[in-house]
């Protein structure tokens, strides 16, 4: 690992420290910048797709749209005791006023808690993990209990929101491989141009016996060098704009189920990204240097 | 005897013009000191170039230490370039490092550690006259200690061949003595000097030397010594 970065002593000098790939960290900087950004993005959508999935698979609604409140209140009772007593049902809950009018207020205020507006009764039930298509069964008691109910699969209504979110995650992974694609192109130009400039020293060296490993392995850590700087103050970059702008997301509360901006294991992934950039562009170092010294003799 | 390099009918073509080297047989034996002479144009740094491995032959058979190099593996090459020392003609400098990481070079290459190579870099210097200017860079040396540094890159890892292209063309006439007393005594120690030179007074002081000379690409060599040269007086 350590020696990704070492720099050996017999390597001292052989290629000037100033070189034309000189702006090189910088680009690396700005392409990890958008890398880190890019991932952080695709692993929050990750997370929000599979936490909203995995929820949405499980829960349905029973809206009861009862006008006489006394037999929508019996209804109720009724259908929470019966749904309780079915094995496929894990738990059972009636969304309270509270919940109901915190729901309705983003969109008509208070209004609707003062003007008498009828809302719908609505009980949140959540299936068993082994039952997760209890669907029909739940329909077929509502039914004999409150005809005028309606059941939902919360999949049914979500399902657009939840393949969104997947489209949106496969998008950002597909961003950062284009990123990295970037990254070592730019490598590749970087490499090429300094082994242009330097080509009379690469003369030199293979005349005294160098190898072409070792004339790769010089490239390979001036580039690591310049790796590790521009991906470091680029992810540094990328965290310092990700944790105010994920602060936001999470102060909108939207209040989607499986609504989880950033995972925890977000930020290591991202202060890693260094560690993989120094690893690419070594590895397309290598394999540009050696492809381009395999034409000589 | 064993040779140490050994050409057949080599020819040597740059693109599609005619040949520089036409059908070069010779061989070089180990421990041998041997003068390549010939006028401006002859062809010397061309067939030097071919014994230091900077060029493939067009044509024919080069045998370095035993081995083909025309078939050669390319990753094989590096290890038979170590055993070879050069001194090119226009010196071949790395411009920015200093003398002394100049003379360091071949030692960095091969793997010597860095305080293993202090003290021989250092005395290298000292023998050339340089110990003073060993952190210059090469644009502020002048010609003969460009020349100089050259010398000592190109001995520093006792090679079992040094290739010398006009090695004193440069320096002045004392130095000039200096560097054949380095070569002659490098020589004695069983190093294989080719050298390449005009110099007349030069081909005078070493009187074991081989004469070779070039003429248009071809290789003078009317009484066939060259190609078959006869056994070492020590080997009776």
């Amino acid at each position: 690992m350590f020696e990704l970065f070492r720099f050996a002593a017999r390597d001292k000098g052989v290629l000037p420290e100033h070189r034309s790939s000189g702006m090189l960290p910088w680009l690396i900087a700005i392409m990890l910048f958008l890398t880190a950004l890019a991932c952080w993005a695709g692993m929050s959508l990750a997370g929000a797709a599979a936490s909203l999935s995995s929820d949405l698979d499980r829960r349905a609604t029973v809206q009861l749209a009862e006008p006489n409140a006394r037999l929508r209140e019996g209804q109720i009772r009724a259908l929470l005791v019966e749904l309780d007593k079915l094995s496929i049902v894990e738990s059972v809950r009636r969304v309270s006023d509270e919940e109901l009018s915190a729901m309705l207020d983003p969109w008509l205020g208070d209004t609707a808690r003062n003007a008498d507006i009828p809302v719908p009764a609505l009980i949140d039930l959540v299936f068993t993990q082994s039952n997760r298509n209890g669907l029909d069964q739940v329909k077929a008691l509502v039914t004999t209990v409150a005809p005028n109910a309606q059941v939902t699969a919360d999949a049914e209504w979500l399902a657009p929101a939840s393949s969104l979110l997947r489209t949106l995650k496969w998008l950002a992974l597909g961003l950062v491989a284009l990123m990295a694609v970037a990254t070592g192109s730019v490598v590749v130009m970087a490499v090429r141009s300094s082994l242009n400039t330097h080509g009379e020293t690469i003369d030199i060296m293979h005349l005294m016996g160098a190898s072409d490993r070792q004339v790769a392995q010089l490239f390979e850590r001036q580039i690591a060098r310049d790796a590790l700087l521009g991906g470091t103050v680029g992810v540094i970059v990328a965290i310092l704009v990700i944790l105010p702008l994920s602060a936001r997301i999470s102060s909108l509360g939207g209040g989607l189920p499986g609504e989880t901006p950033v995972q925890w294991w977000s930020f290591p992934m991202l202060i890693l990204l260094p560690v993989f950039g120094v690893g690419l562009a070594r590895l397309v170092a290598r394999r540009t240097v050696m492809s381009n010294l395999g034409d000589k003799l | 005897m064993s040779s140490i390099v050994q050409f057949d009918n080599v020819g040597l073509r740059y693109g599609t013009g005619a040949e520089t080297l036409s059908d070069l047989s010779f061989s070089l034996r180990r421990g041998g000191f041997y003068f390549l002479t010939g006028a401006s144009g002859a062809g010397k740094t061309s067939l030097l170039k071919l014994i230091y491995l900077a060029l493939r032959p067009s044509r024919g058979l080069v045998r370095l230490f035993g081995e083909d190099m025309v078939t050669i593996a390319r990753d094989r090459l590096p290890g038979f370039r170590r055993r070879i020392g050069v001194v090119f003609q226009d010196f071949r400098l790395v411009p920015h490092l200093s003398a002394f990481d100049n003379v360091a070079l071949p030692l960095r290459l091969a793997g010597v550690s860095e305080r293993d190579l202090q003290r021989p870099v250092a005395e290298m210097l000292e023998w050339v006259g340089l110990s003073h200017r060993s952190s210059a860079r090469p644009a502020t040396l002048s010609g003969g200690e460009q020349q100089r540094v050259a010398i000592a890159r190109a001995v520093i890892g006792r090679p079992e061949m040094l290739v010398a292209d006009e090695p004193t063309g440069n320096v002045d006439p004392e130095m000039a003595a200096r560097l054949l007393y380095l070569f002659d005594n490098l020589n004695k120690l069983g190093t294989t000097m080719v050298v390449a030179t005009h110099d007349l007074h030069l081909l005078s002081r070493i009187g074991s030397a081989t004469m070779m000379r070039l003429d248009d690409g071809k290789l003078q060599d009317p009484t066939g010594l060259l190609r078959h040269p006869p056994a070492r007086p020590d080997s009776f």
